[in-house]
């Protein structure tokens, strides 16, 4: 009896828990609905872009062409390798230019590619073995190569390395090639805020690392910027130190039918061979999507769905690699710049299509206002 | 004799295996357009070429201790899939604690093994738990823990938590040198401590199993679990403490490298050693010398992939060529085993007296 009592008085509490928590998660659902000031659904409040005096963000003139006949290149890739349509890609492109326009031999250039979840001695061997043949400079492409480079040019002194995504290495014969990923991609985020019709726009990420994280920062500024009230969904495909999330199409296609479905109309896709899925996504959807490291409109293998890929957020490894061939062929390898952004032309956004055309002064006057130091583009979230 | 004989299955099937799989191999090779021949030369030079050989070994000592752990499952039909996985968190979380204590140099090494070997076997335990008390299959409870490590890892590395940003890269505070692993200089590379330990492993693997109690009652339970019940033997408490030695072998992979080399568990540290573990277990037959020489062969061709990418011949023919390796060890056990079962059923059959009016 006394035991029924007492059930039947903690049932009474949950069912009274339950019924608040429930009451709490509706409000909270409702509160979420209706936010955004009152204005009506896809209406965003634009803010206009500052204006900058335009001598103040004149870009770096183009460096003079060197002779790189007698160099011999090597090139170590991060995993995927040359043909990704994404970053190594671009580090391949980099090298065809270099032998199109310096003279390189092609037979004197050597590429070599990492493999999945590979031990830190392939890496230090791969570059190892290319110092040792004779291959100088030696070119690393991608920060998983950092303490290789580290171990190898200490045993090469007189052989010069680069490494691509990567600052940490402080050797003379080391030069760093990174970029400034969050500028680029304040301008894309800022083209996403003027074209949406939703005011919702979407983000997906490779993999949560803090390199990806640098493409959201600076995307999500760029939105913001424009229009303060915006939505902006930001998801990742698998998280730190699971690198699937840059090649998992059918996971991209997921979360980017997810991110379309709850009211995005636009998503940037930082996630290498993966933004593939989130292509097709926002072709299914009827969405627009942003494509990430190259001008992946002109991609040969995606033909099919370029309609959808309004611009790319540009991140030039071609023009770093090349640079750093035509700086080792000049002898100008100190005046190479610290860091790939929009005033070298080391990052931008593409206009194939013609998407963003009714929006380039703006974005242009963003460009300005980074370029001149107005607009300062944070690179974490 | 019989030993002799034995003995001769055990080498003539791997050999004719690794055989078969160089020929196919230099086919694919041929077919491809590059040389076979500057394929063996390349391969055999590399070990001769700074410190590939010493990484050989170091390679192999952690397959080794994945190969270990895997067959200790094997020997009792237990299918551990999640060593990956439990390897991965061990080596995280040990790295995350070696960073962050502060102990004199031998007292340190030792409580970083002894964490790793502790979070291997907790990994493990839930599966274990679940298989001898609810009859869940650890393979599938394994495979799904590794997924979970994978999250696991990426919580507790993050900035917020346990991790330093470093570049792009992130990594658990360094192991100061009061926790290193001190390894044997050879040449220009070094061959780190742990590979002895993992050879001591070894010969403790075989004693435990072939010279124990616990090991014949882990071994009969794999042959036939209801026999062994009914020879008295606890079949809960031999899968538990049979996986749960698994998962603590497993928990010492990432050791070797983490305490002789890299010193933190960053985002880029290796994956993949549990999977290889597998395949090298099936190839060594369960057998620690077979498992040894396994170990050393899969690292051998591990680096092989990269020497030949260098000099521009496809490194995928590795990939092939392990495959083929571990298939055709397989089908060759099976034909060895089968010519000598009809050997002894014809040297039985020439032994009995035949019968009478059967001679002509």
């Amino acid at each position: 009896m006394r035991i029924d009592q007492r059930i039947g008085r903690r049932g009474r509490l949950v069912t009274a828990i339950a019924v608040m928590a429930v009451t709490a998660l509706a409000l909270a659902g409702c509160a979420r609905d209706t936010g955004g000031g009152g204005t009506a659904q896809g209406e965003c409040e634009r803010v206009p872009p500052p204006s900058v005096p335009a001598e103040s963000a004149q870009p770096e003139p183009e460096k003079p062409k060197a002779d790189a006949s007698a160099l011999k290149v090597g090139l170590a890739y991060d995993i995927g390798g040359r043909g990704d349509a994404s970053f190594n890609d671009a580090a391949a492109a980099g090298l065809d230019r270099a032998v199109a326009e310096l003279g390189l031999q092609k037979a004197n250039t050597r590429e070599a590619t990492a493999q999945p979840g590979e031990s830190e001695d392939a890496g230090t061997t791969r570059l190892r073995q290319l110092a040792e043949q004779g291959f100088d400079p030696v070119i690393a492409v991608g920060f998983n190569y950092a303490t290789g480079v580290d171990t190898v040019a200490k045993e090469f002194p007189q052989t010069q390395f680069a490494i691509v995504d990567d600052d940490t290495v402080d050797l003379p014969n080391v030069t760093p090639l990174v970029f400034a990923e969050e500028q680029g991609s304040f301008l894309v985020g800022a083209a996403a805020a003027l074209t949406t019709g939703t005011c919702a726009i979407g983000f997906v990420g490779g993999v949560d690392s803090p390199l990806i994280q640098k493409f959201e920062a600076g995307y999500e500024q760029g939105a913001t910027a424009v229009a303060p009230d915006i939505r902006i969904n930001a998801d990742y495909i698998s998280p730190a130190g699971d690198f699937s999330g840059f090649n998992d199409a059918t996971r991209g296609t997921e979360i980017a039918a997810g991110q379309y479905d709850s009211g995005a109309d636009i998503s940037f896709a930082a996630a290498g061979q993966s933004n593939q899925g989130v292509f097709a996504a926002a072709q299914a959807a009827g969405t627009r999507a942003i494509g990430v490291d190259s001008d992946q409109y002109n991609s040969p293998q995606l033909t099919d769905v370029r309609d959808v890929i309004m611009t790319s957020m540009i991140k030039r490894v071609d023009v770093a690699v090349y640079d750093y061939v035509n700086a080792v062929a000049g002898n100008t390898v100190d005046a190479l710049p610290e860091r790939f952004d929009l005033r070298n032309d080391g990052v931008g956004y593409s206009t194939s299509g013609g998407f963003v055309d009714d929006i380039r002064p703006q974005l242009e006057a963003y460009k300005a206002a980074i370029m001149a130091g107005e607009i300062q583009v944070s690179s974490t979230p | 004799m019989t030993a002799v004989a034995r003995l001769r299955g055990a080498v003539v099937a791997p050999l004719l295996a690794i055989g078969v799989a160089g020929l196919l191999c230099a086919v694919a090779l041929l077919v491809s357009g590059a040389s076979p021949w500057t394929a063996v030369t390349t391969v055999l030079s590399q070990l001769g070429s700074g410190t590939v050989a010493v990484d050989t070994v170091n390679s192999a000592a952690v397959y080794y201790l994945a190969a270990l752990a895997v067959a200790v499952g094997f020997q009792m039909r237990l299918f551990n899939i999640g060593v990956e996985g439990q390897f991965r968190v061990a080596a995280c979380v040990a790295a995350i604690v070696g960073g962050t204590v502060v102990l004199p140099p031998v007292l340190h090494t030792l409580l970083i093994i002894v964490v790793a070997v502790l979070t291997g076997a907790a990994w493990i335990a839930i599966p274990a738990l679940l298989k001898a008390y609810r009859g869940v299959s650890e393979v599938i409870s394994t495979i799904m823990l590794n997924a979970i490590a994978t999250g696991m890892i990426a919580f507790l590395i993050r900035p917020e938590t346990f991790g330093e940003l470093r570049g792009n890269n992130i990594t658990t505070p360094p192991i100061p040198e009061s926790g290193w692993f001190p390894g044997v200089p050879v040449g220009s590379g070094t061959i780190f401590g742990m590979v002895f330990v993992a050879a001591a492993l070894g010969v403790g693997y075989w004693f435990l199993l072939g010279r124990t109690r616990f090991g014949f009652e882990l071994r009969a339970s794999g042959e036939s679990t209801t026999a062994a019940s009914a020879g008295g033997v606890n079949a809960r408490r031999t899968i538990v403490v049979a996986l749960l030695l698994s998962g603590a072998i497993a928990g010492l992979i990432g050791l070797p490298e983490l305490l002789g080399r890299d010193h933190a568990y960053t985002l880029s540290s290796p994956q993949g050693y549990g999977f290889t573990g597998i395949a090298i277990a099936l190839l060594g037959r369960n057998h620690p010398v077979g498992i040894a020489l396994g170990a050393l062969l899969w690292a051998f061709l591990d680096k092989s992939a990269v020497a030949l990418d260098v000099v521009g011949i496809p490194r995928e023919i590795v990939l092939i060529m392990q495959g083929l390796i571990v298939l055709s060890v397989v089908v060759a056990y099976e034909l060895v085993r089968r010519m000598e079962q009809r050997a002894e059923q014809r040297r039985v059959a020439a032994g009995t007296p035949e019968p009478v009016g059967a001679a002509s």
